[in-house]
C-alpha cells in the first residue's frame, strides 16, 4: 500500500475527522513504523489539514517518531523506582546482547532500545514497553529470552504470553476496591433520583477531584450543567502520566464498569450525549478489555440510545489514546490532545466547564473520581461523607511502590497516616516518601505522622518509598530530568529553566558543584514558580526545593567550591585541538597549575 | 563624586569589538565618562595586562586558550565582572561552529579550500588553541552582571557605570533590555 492508501483508510477509520488527527497518526505509524516526511504529507491529504497543523501534533508527542524505529522498540521506563530496580543496568545488559547502541536503531533495521517516562508499572518494575505492549518484571532471564525472539524475528503474537502478565496488585481494597458493584446500578439509581437530587448527594458527599487539584465534584458538574453550549460532554481523564502513579491502570482493569457508570452517572447530571475515556498511550494494552466492557454495556443497555429505556437519555463513550505526553494529564491540555492537536494547556479561564472539549462545557474528571460518584449514586451522599475526613472525604488509592515488601495498591479512608501505609506495604528502613509524584511533596523520616488529606498532605496517588540507602539528590535529579523532557516549550521560563535545572543537577552530580550553583538554582526555581504559563513549571523545581531543604546534606557533599566551578573540563575541552595540531606545549594547555 | 576614579578594564575575546564600538556611541557623554572612570586594560589604552580594577566588561565568548587566560587575568583582578553583549552572554555568531566538528573545521579551512598549502595543519605555539565548542563566559569563571543586546545600546553602558559610580545597584529599565 502506499502511504496515500494508508493514511486514507486511517483517516476513514476516524470519520476523516481532523479532531481525530492523534488518533490517526498513532494507526498509521502503527502500520508504517514511523512518521516520516512522506507520512506526514499523506495524512495532511487524508484529512485535508495543512501539514504544518499535523507535523506540529506529530512531533509533540514523544511516542511519535520521525525515523524508524526498527521492527521491535524497547523503551525501558525511566522513573526513578525503576533506576532502583536496576533499570540502566538491564538496558546497557539489553544493548550489549543485541550488539546496540541505545536510542539508536540497529544496523539491519530490527530492533531500536531507548527509555521513555514511567509506564505506570511502578510496582512490578523495572518495566518496558515492546510495540506499545507491557514487558513488567525484567531481568536477565526475561531479557535473554525476548533477545532470542527478537533475533528469530517472531511477533509479539507468538511470544509467551506471560512476558505481558500485568498484575493488579490489589494489597488493600476498600469502598472502590473491596465492595462488590452492580454494572448499571448508578444509572438506575441517577434516573430514579434525578440529576437535581444526584446534584444534592453529591453536595453532601462533597468528594474532591482525585487527579491531585482536589476541586469539588458536585461544583465542577452543577457548573457544566448550568453553562450554556450546544452539546455537552464527559471527559474521564486516564493520562496517568504522574511517575509512581498506576492506581488509575488498576481501576481500569479491575473495576471499569464502576468507572463507566460514573461517567454515565456524569452524562445524565449534565446532558451530555459523549463521552471520551483519555487514556494514556502507555495504556495501549487495556484498550481490547475496555472495548469489550463498553461493547456489553451497550447490549446491556447501559449506553447508547434511550439508556436503560429512558427516552432522550443518549450518550455513549468512545476511547482515545494519547501519545505520550506527561502535560496531557492538565485537562486543558489533554482537551486540546482530545481535539488532535498538541498537548498545550490553554489559557484559564474560560475553565473547560464553560469553554471545553469543542469549545462547549465539558467535565473532565479522573477516573478514580467517576468511580467515587458511581458509588455515592448508588449509597448516597451521607454514606460517603462518613468516610475520611471533613475536608476530605472518602476513601484514596494509593499507588505504592519503591522499597518496601508490597508494593501494590492500596486503599485507604482519606486522613490514613504516612507511618500506617509504611507499616502495611512493610517499608524497608524507610528514609523519605515522594507523596502525589514529582509534583507532589518529599516527606522526610521526620514527617511520617502526617497524613494523607487535601488539608495535609495532598496526593494524585503515588507515594513512592526511598530506604536509608538511596540517595535523594538522585531522585530529585532524576524527577528534573523528567520535568525537562515534559515541558511542552509553550512558555520560556519551564521550557529553558527545566533545562537549566538539569544541567545544574547534572554539574552537581559530576562533582562539580559550587555553592554558586545553589544560588543560581534558586534564583532560577523562583522564576519557574512565578513565571510560568502552567502547573508543570510552577511544580517543576519542586523536587529540587524540598530534597535542599530537607536533605541539605545531599547537596553540600557534592560542591566542589564555594564561589565557582566550571561546568566542564576547560583544559579537556582543548584535547580535540591538540591532537588536530601535534601541540603539547604550555600555550596548548590551560589547567591552572600548568599555565 | 568620589575623589578616586572607578578603575576600568576592557577587552573583546571572540567578539567583532561591536559592543567597544556601541561604547564609543555615548559620544560626548566620554568627556564626562573621564572624569569619573580611568582605564586599565582596554583596546583604547593598549595596556597589555589587567591590574587591580573595580570593573571588567567582557565582549565575546571562549573560542581559545587566549581567550581563557584573559578571562581569568579579568576574574582575578575585577572585583564586578560584566558579560556584555550577546557573544559573552551565548556564545553568538561564533558559537555557530559548534555543530559542527573541529577535525572538519581545521580540514575544510586548511586543506580543502583553494590556496591555502595543501595538507599543512598550523601548530605554531604562538597561535591560541581553539576549544571543541564556543562558550559563554559564565560557564568559565564567575559574572557578576549581563548586559544583554546585539551590541548592547550606549545608554545602556551609560546607565550601568553611571548608577555604579554613584553607588546604586545596576539596573536596567524594561525598554533597554534588548537582545537584538
Amino acid at each position: 500500500m502506499t502511504h496515500d492508501e494508508v493514511a486514507t483508510a486511517c483517516a476513514l477509520r476516524h470519520g476523516r475527522s481532523p479532531t481525530k488527527l492523534l488518533q490517526v497518526l498513532r494507526d498509521v505509524q502503527a502500520a508504517l513504523g514511523h512518521l516520516g516526511a512522506d507520512a506526514i504529507d499523506a495524512v495532511a491529504r487524508a484529512l485535508g489539514l495543512p501539514r504544518v497543523r499535523v507535523e506540529a501534533t506529530a512531533t509533540f508527542y514523544h511516542l511519535l517518531h520521525a525515523e524508524s524505529h526498527g521492527v521491535y522498540e524497547i523503551l525501558f521506563s525511566d522513573n526513578i523506582i525503576d533506576h532502583m530496580q536496576g533499570k540502566n543496568e538491564l538496558l546497557e545488559y539489553m544493548c550489549e546482547r543485541m550488539w546496540l547502541a541505545p536510542e539508536r536503531v540497529s544496523e539491519d533495521g530490527l530492533v531500536y532500545v531507548g527509555s521513555t517516562s514511567d509506564i505506570g508499572l511502578g510496582d512490578q518494575g523495572p518495566a518496558a514497553l515492546v510495540n506499545g505492549a507491557p514487558l513488567p518484571l525484567l531481568d536477565h532471564n526475561r531479557l535473554d529470552l525476548i533477545a532470542g525472539l527478537i533475533r528469530n524475528q517472531k511477533p509479539l503474537s507468538e511470544w509467551p504470553p506471560m512476558l505481558f502478565e500485568v498484575a493488579t496488585n490489589i494489597r488493600r481494597g476498600d469502598v472502590l476496591l473491596a465492595e462488590p458493584h452492580a454494572p448499571g446500578s448508578s444509572v438506575a439509581r441517577v434516573l430514579e433520583i434525578g440529576p437535581q437530587g444526584m446534584l444534592e448527594d453529591l453536595e453532601r458527599a462533597s468528594p474532591r477531584g482525585r487527579g491531585g487539584a482536589g476541586f469539588k465534584t458536585a461544583v465542577k458538574w452543577a457548573a457544566c450543567r448550568a453553562a450554556p453550549g450546544s452539546a455537552r460532554y464527559v471527559i474521564c481523564n486516564a493520562d496517568e502520566g504522574e511517575p509512581g502513579t498506576f492506581k488509575d491502570r488498576v481501576l481500569l482493569q479491575a473495576h471499569a464498569d464502576l468507572v463507566f457508570d460514573g461517567m454515565t452517572v456524569a452524562a445524565r447530571v449534565v446532558g451530555a450525549a459523549h463521552g471520551i475515556l483519555y487514556l494514556r498511550g502507555e495504556y495501549l494494552f487495556l484498550v481490547d478489555a475496555l472495548e469489550a466492557v463498553l461493547q456489553r454495556r451497550r447490549d446491556d443497555g447501559l449506553l447508547g440510545n434511550r439508556i436503560l429505556g429512558e427516552p432522550g437519555f443518549d450518550f455513549d463513550i468512545g476511547i482515545e489514546l494519547g501519545a505520550g505526553a506527561y502535560i496531557c494529564g492538565e485537562e486543558s491540555a489533554l482537551i486540546e490532545s482530545a481535539e488532535g492537536k498538541a498537548g498545550r494547556p490553554r489559557n484559564r479561564p474560560p475553565f473547560p466547564v464553560t469553554c471545553g472539549y469543542l469549545g462547549q462545557p465539558t467535565v473532565v474528571d479522573n477516573v478514580e473520581t467517576f468511580a467515587c460518584t458511581a458509588k455515592i449514586a448508588v449509597r448516597g451522599g451521607a454514606w460517603f461523607a462518613a468516610i475520611g475526613t471533613p475536608e476530605s472525604t472518602g476513601t484514596k488509592l494509593l499507588s505504592v511502590s519503591g522499597d518496601c515488601a508490597r508494593p501494590g495498591v492500596y486503599e485507604y479512608p482519606f486522613g490514613v497516616s504516612v507511618r500506617r501505609v509504611l507499616a502495611d506495604c512493610g517499608a524497608k528502613r524507610p528514609h523519605a516518601v515522594q507523596v502525589g509524584g514529582p509534583s507532589g511533596t518529599c516527606l522526610s523520616w521526620r514527617e511520617f505522622d502526617r497524613r494523607i488529606a487535601f488539608e495535609d498532605v495532598p496526593t494524585a496517588g503515588a507515594f513512592m518509598v526511598f530506604g536509608r540507602e538511596r540517595d535523594m539528590f538522585e531522585v530529585a535529579r532524576n524527577f528534573t530530568h523528567f520535568f525537562a523532557h515534559e515541558s511542552c516549550g509553550f512558555c520560556t521560563p519551564c521550557r529553558v529553566g527545566t533545562s537549566l535545572l538539569s544541567n545544574h543537577m547534572d554539574k552537581l552530580a559530576a562533582g562539580k558543584g559550587s555553592a554558586h550553583d545553589l544560588t543560581q538554582m534558586q534564583r532560577l526555581m523562583h522564576i519557574m514558580l512565578t513565571m510560568s504559563h502552567c502547573g508543570l513549571g510552577h511544580t517543576a523545581a519542586k523536587p529540587v526545593v524540598e530534597t535542599m531543604e530537607k536533605f541539605p546534606e545531599t547537596y553540600e557533599r557534592r560542591l566542589q567550591a564555594l564561589d565557582y566551578e566550571p561546568a566542564f573540563d576547560v583544559d579537556g575541552a582543548l584535547e580535540t585541538a591538540r591532537q588536530i595540531t601535534g601541540r603539547d606545549d604550555a600555550f596548548a594547555h590551560v589547567d591552572e597549575d600548568r599555565s | 563624586m568620589a575623589e578616586r576614579k572607578l578603575r576600568v578594564a576592557t577587552t573583546s575575546l571572540a567578539g567583532c569589538f561591536g559592543c567597544h564600538m556601541s561604547l564609543l556611541d555615548i559620544d560626548e557623554r566620554l568627556f564626562d565618562l573621564v572624569q569619573v572612570v580611568e582605564f586599565d586594560r582596554s583596546p583604547l589604552t593598549d595596556i597589555k595586562h589587567c591590574g587591580p580594577c573595580d570593573l571588567g566588561l567582557i565582549e565575546g565568548g571562549v573560542c581559545n586558550a587566549e581567550n581563557v587566560h584573559v578571562l581569568r587575568e579579568f576574574r582575578e583582578n575585577c572585583r564586578i565582572l560584566v558579560a556584555v553583549g550577546a557573544c559573552a552572554i551565548t556564545g553568538g555568531v561564533p558559537a555557530l561552529r559548534n555543530n559542527i566538528d573541529l577535525w572538519d573545521c581545521f580540514r575544510e579551512v586548511y586543506q580543502y579550500e583553494a590556496g591555502t598549502a595543501k595538507g599543512v595543519l598550523p601548530n605554531d605555539p604562538e597561535l591560541p588553541l581553539p576549544f571543541d565548542k564556543v562558550r559563554p563566559i559564565y560557564e568559565v569563571v564567575h559574572v557578576d552582571y549581563y548586559l544583554p543586546g546585539c551590541p548592547p545600546s550606549a545608554d545602556v553602558f551609560w546607565k550601568f557605570v553611571t548608577d555604579l559610580v554613584a553607588g546604586r545597584e545596576p539596573t536596567l529599565d524594561r525598554e533597554m533590555l534588548r537582545y537584538d
